[in-house]
C-alpha cells in the first residue's frame, strides 16, 4: 500500500510561484510512492528540480537527454527485470519531449510493450526554452515561434493527439487528466502504475508565465480547459473509451479570454471566425466523447 | 562537500534554497473559517501546506512563494492573500 | 581452446562470457553478425540476458545508460552512421559516468554513403570521454572486451569504452582464436558492482544539471579519471597476461622498433599487414619499424615519446582525416614529440575500405625517407 500522505518531490524547487507542473510532479510521486523510479526528460521540471547540488526529488530519479527517456525507461525496466527487483517505473515529460523530439523513442517503447508508466505534463509549447509552440500546442495560442501578429492568428495546426497514437501501439491504459482534478489524476495514475505493460498519462498542466495568467489562477483555467470541452478528461482500456468526464459545456471564449496567448482574438477586434473555428473543435470533442450533460428540458 | 561523481545527488538539499524569499503576497490563514477540507494541502505546489498540530492547516513561509492558489481556491474563503511587509 | 571463427563471432563469444544483463541491439552494417550472434545465443538460452531490438541508434546507447544506471552490466555494438546518430548520447553516457562497453566495427562515415572500413567514425568521438581501444586481430577484438569491462568498471574510472575493429576487414575474416571459458572470464571479470545504482532503498538523482559553477570542475575530473585509467589498463593488461599468456599491459607496441631509423605509427588491423611489410624491409636493410597504438584515448603521450626517441623519422598512417586539417593520429604523435625536433609525416590511407597492401606501405616509407607526406596517399588523380 503507498503512503499517500508522504511529500516526495521537495520544497526548494525553482518552479514558478503557480506551476502547474510543480503540482503535477507532486501528485505524481504521491500516487506512485517511495518504490518507484522516476524517468525525465529535459524541460522544465528537469531545470526547475535539479541544479545540482540541489535535486527536489526524494525518489531515485535519472534524467539524460530530451528525446529519450522512454529509452533510457526501456533500459531500467529491462535491468530491474533481470536483477529481480520490483520497482516501478515512472516516466516525467513535457508536450515537446513527448509529441515531438521524443516520438522516435515513445513509438519504439511502447511497441516492444514495456512495463512502465508514462505522464506526460502538457503544458502546450517548450516552456523552458521560453514558450516555443510544441505539437501540443493549441490552435491559435500565440507563442514565440508561432506569434500572433499582422498576418498571423497564432499556431495554425491543432494539438496531436497522442493518446489516440499510444493507445493504437497497443497500450493496455491511456488516459488524460488535469491538475484540476488532483484525485482523479492520483486515481489514473495509480491505475496506470498497477496495469502491466506501457500505459499513457497526460495531464493538463497549465502555465502562468507561458499562457499568460496569474498563478494563481492555474487550477481555476484548467478546470475551464475541461468545462469548455477544449481538454476531456478520459479513460481508455485496451484501446476503448471507458469513461468520459461530463460536463454542462461552457463556450469556449471564456477560456480564451483568460489568457494572453489568445488575447489576439479579442483585440483589437474580436475574431469571430477564429472563435467559431476552436469552438468547432470543442463541439467535435464533446461529441466525440460524449461529454455534454443533456439538461432536461423544464 | 566533494564533487559527486557524475553529476549526481541524495535528496535533501533542495531545501537550501529558501523560496519564500519569492514572495510579494503572503497567505493568511483563517481558522474561524476553515473547514480542514484539506484542498490547500493538495493544491500547493510548493507542498509547503501542512496540518499544524491542532489540525488545522497552515504554510511554511520559509518556502511558500505567494502563489495564491490556495487562496483562489479554498472553498471555505478562508485564505487572503496580502502584500507582505517586509 | 582454440577455434577458427569469424571476427565478430569472437566478439559475441566474448560478450556473453562478459554476462551482461541487458544488450540493447539496432543492425548496422558490418556489426550485424555480433548482434545476431547475441541474439541467436539469447534465444538458445545460452546468454541470460535482457535483450532490447530497440528502434534506432540512439535508443540502444539511451537503453544502456538507464541499465547501467539501475546497475545492470550492459552492452551494445555500433558504427558510422549509427554511432554519428547516438552522438548525443555518447557525450551524455561518458559525462553521467556510467561503464557501458560498445564495439564499433569501424566503418566509413557518409556522405557519401560506404558501407566499408575506415576508422573516423570511433576517431570522430575522440573528445567524447570514451576509452577508445583498436584491435589488431581479431583474437584482441575478443581479449579487448574484457579489459574493457575491467578498466570501465573501475571505481576510479567510471566511463565508457569503444573496442574498435575494422569492419569486414576483421569482423567479417575468420581466423583462430583462443577461445576463453566461462570459469576463465569469471576469475578476471567479477560481478559488477556499481559505484552508485538508482534504487528505492537509497534514492539519487542522476543527471543533474550543472551551472558555470560547478560544469567545469566536472569535466576536469572526467579528464582526471582517464588520465589515471592508463595505470588501471596497465594494471589489468598485465593481470589477463599472467592469467591467459596474451599480455595486454602497454598501451603501446613497438615490432622491430629498437633500433629503427624508420618508424611507422599505425591502429588496427593495418598494424597486421605493416608487420608483414617491415619484415621484407628488414630483409632488404631498411631499419623500419612499428608504434602500435592499441589505446587511443586516453592518448598514451608519453608512451610515444618514449617508444620514438631515438627514431629519425616517423610515417603516421591515418585510416581518417580532420578535414581542413590533418589526421587524428598524426596530430596527436605530432604533439608527443613536440619538442624531439623528429620530423612526423601524416598519410591519409584506406578510407572507405580501400586495400592497403604491403607495397603500399613500403612506398610510404619510401615517401618518407625523402621528407615527403602529409598526403591523401594513393590519390586516384585520373578520377578526379
Amino acid at each position: 500500500m503507498v503512503d499517500k500522505t508522504l511529500e516526495l518531490f521537495d520544497c526548494g524547487h525553482r518552479a514558478c510561484g503557480g506551476c502547474g507542473a510543480a503540482l503535477a510532479a507532486r501528485l505524481v510521486t504521491k500516487a506512485a510512492g517511495t518504490n518507484t523510479i522516476v524517468v525525465s526528460s529535459t524541460g522544465c521540471m528537469e531545470v526547475f528540480s535539479t541544479p545540482y547540488p540541489e535535486t527536489a526529488w526524494k525518489v531515485p530519479w535519472i534524467h539524460s537527454l530530451f528525446e529519450n527517456a522512454s529509452a533510457v525507461a526501456s533500459g531500467v525496466e529491462a535491468a530491474l527485470k533481470k536483477q529481480g527487483r520490483n520497482e516501478k517505473v515512472v516516466i516525467m515529460a513535457g508536450d515537446g519531449a513527448t509529441f515531438d523530439i521524443g516520438m522516435i523513442c515513445i513509438s519504439g517503447a511502447f511497441e516492444r510493450g514495456h512495463d512502465f508508466t508514462y505522464i506526460c505534463y502538457d503544458n502546450e509549447a517548450y516552456m523552458n526554452t521560453g514558450i516555443q509552440r510544441s505539437g501540443a500546442t493549441p490552435y491559435d495560442a500565440s507563442t514565440t515561434t508561432s506569434p500572433a501578429g499582422k498576418c498571423s492568428f497564432g499556431n495554425k495546426h491543432p494539438k496531436k493527439d497522442m493518446p489516440q497514437i499510444l493507445a493504437a501501439h497497443g497500450a493496455p491504459y491511456v488516459a488524460t487528466a488535469s491538475i484540476a482534478y488532483p484525485a482523479d489524476f492520483m486515481q489514473k495514475v495509480e491505475k496506470a502504475i498497477n496495469t502491466k505493460g506501457p500505459c499513457y498519462v497526460q495531464v493538463h498542466a497549465p502555465c502562468c508565465t507561458g499562457w499568460g495568467f496569474e498563478g494563481e489562477q492555474t487550477i481555476a483555467i484548467a478546470k475551464l480547459a475541461i468545462e469548455t470541452g477544449l481538454w476531456v478528461n478520459y479513460e481508455m482500456v485496451d484501446g476503448k473509451v471507458v469513461k468520459a468526464k461530463k460536463v454542462v459545456r461552457k463556450p469556449v471564449e471564456e477560456y480564451l479570454k483568460t489568457q494572453k496567448r489568445f488575447r489576439h482574438l479579442f483585440k483589437p477586434t474580436r475574431q469571430d471566425a477564429e472563435i467559431a473555428t476552436i469552438q468547432a473543435m470543442a463541439d467535435r470533442n464533446a461529441e466525440k466523447y460524449a461529454i455534454d450533460i443533456k439538461l432536461k428540458k423544464e | 562537500m566533494s564533487l559527486a561523481v557524475g553529476c549526481r545527488a541524495r535528496p535533501g538539499k533542495s531545501r537550501d534554497n529558501k523560496t519564500g524569499s519569492w514572495r510579494v503576497f503572503k497567505p493568511f490563514f483563517d481558522r474561524e473559517k476553515c473547514t480542514q477540507c484539506g484542498l490547500c494541502v493538495t493544491l500547493c505546489p510548493e507542498g509547503c501546506v501542512h496540518e499544524t498540530e491542532e489540525g488545522f492547516v497552515a504554510p511554511d513561509y520559509t518556502y511558500c512563494k505567494g502563489c495564491g492558489i490556495c487562496a483562489e481556491e479554498c472553498p471555505g474563503e478562508a485564505i487572503e492573500m496580502k502584500q507582505e511587509e517586509k | 581452446m582454440m577455434e577458427i571463427t569469424e571476427g565478430s563471432h569472437a566478439v559475441a563469444e566474448a560478450v556473453r562470457l562478459c554476462r551482461p544483463q541487458v544488450i540493447s541491439a539496432y543492425p548496422i552494417t558490418p556489426q550485424t553478425h555480433i548482434v545476431e550472434a547475441l541474439a541467436d545465443m539469447v534465444a538458445n538460452c545460452q546468454l541470460d540476458a535482457e535483450y532490447i531490438t530497440v528502434e534506432n541508434e540512439l535508443s540502444a546507447l539511451s537503453a544502456c545508460v538507464g541499465a547501467s544506471a539501475a546497475g545492470s552490466r550492459t552492452y551494445s555494438a555500433t558504427t558510422s552512421q549509427g554511432l554519428a546518430l547516438m552522438f548525443e548520447v555518447c557525450f551524455n553516457a561518458a559525462g553521467m559516468r556510467l561503464p557501458i562497453v560498445m564495439s564499433i566495427a569501424n566503418r566509413a562515415l557518409g556522405a557519401p554513403l560506404s558501407i566499408w572500413n575506415d576508422q573516423q567514425d570511433s576517431i570522430s568521438l575522440r573528445d567524447s570521454g570514451w576509452l577508445q581501444f583498436y584491435a589488431e586481430d581479431n583474437q584482441e577484438a575478443a581479449d579487448l572486451h574484457y579489459l574493457a569491462y575491467r578498466v570501465a568498471e573501475e571505481h576510479s574510472v567510471l566511463l565508457p569504452a569503444f573496442v574498435c575493429f575494422d569492419g569486414f576487414i576483421l569482423s567479417h575474416t575468420y581466423e583462430p582464436i583462443d577461445v576463453l571459458s566461462q570459469e576463465d572470464i569469471d576469475r578476471y571479470l567479477p560481478k559488477f558492482t556499481p559505484y552508485e545504482r538508482l534504487d528505492a532503498a537509497d534514492p539519487i538523482s542522476f543527471g543533474m544539471y550543472a551551472t558555470p559553477d560547478y560544469y567545469l570542475e566536472f569535466r576536469y575530473e572526467m579528464d582526471r579519471a582517464l588520465k589515471e585509467s592508463k595505470a588501471i589498463i596497465h594494471k589489468a593488461g598485465k593481470e589477463f597476461g599472467q592469467m591467459f599468456g596474451r599480455d595486454y599491459s602497454a598501451m603501446v607496441e613497438g615490432y622491430r622498433l629498437e633500433d629503427a631509423d624508420t618508424a611507422i605509427v599505425a591502429m588496427g588491423s593495418i598494424c597486421g599487414t605493416t608487420k608483414d611489410a617491415i619484415d621484407e624491409m628488414r630483409d632488404e636493410g631498411k631499419k623500419v619499424g612499428l608504434l602500435k597504438i592499441r589505446v587511443f584515448r586516453p592518448f598514451p603521450s608519453e608512451d610515444v615519446a618514449k617508444a620514438l626517441a631515438h627514431v629519425k623519422r616517423v610515417a603516421v598512417l591515418d585510416k581518417n582525416i580532420s578535414l581542413g586539417a590533418k589526421g587524428a593520429v598524426a596530430l596527436e604523435v605530432k604533439d608527443a614529440l613536440y619538442s624531439s625536433g623528429i620530423p612526423v609525416k601524416d598519410y591519409i590511407i584506406g578510407l572507405g575500405g580501400r586495400d592497403v597492401r604491403k607495397k603500399d606501405i613500403k612506398a610510404i616509407v619510401e615517401l618518407v625517407e625523402k621528407g615527403q607526406g602529409d598526403m591523401f596517399y594513393g590519390l586516384r588523380r585520373e578520377v578526379l
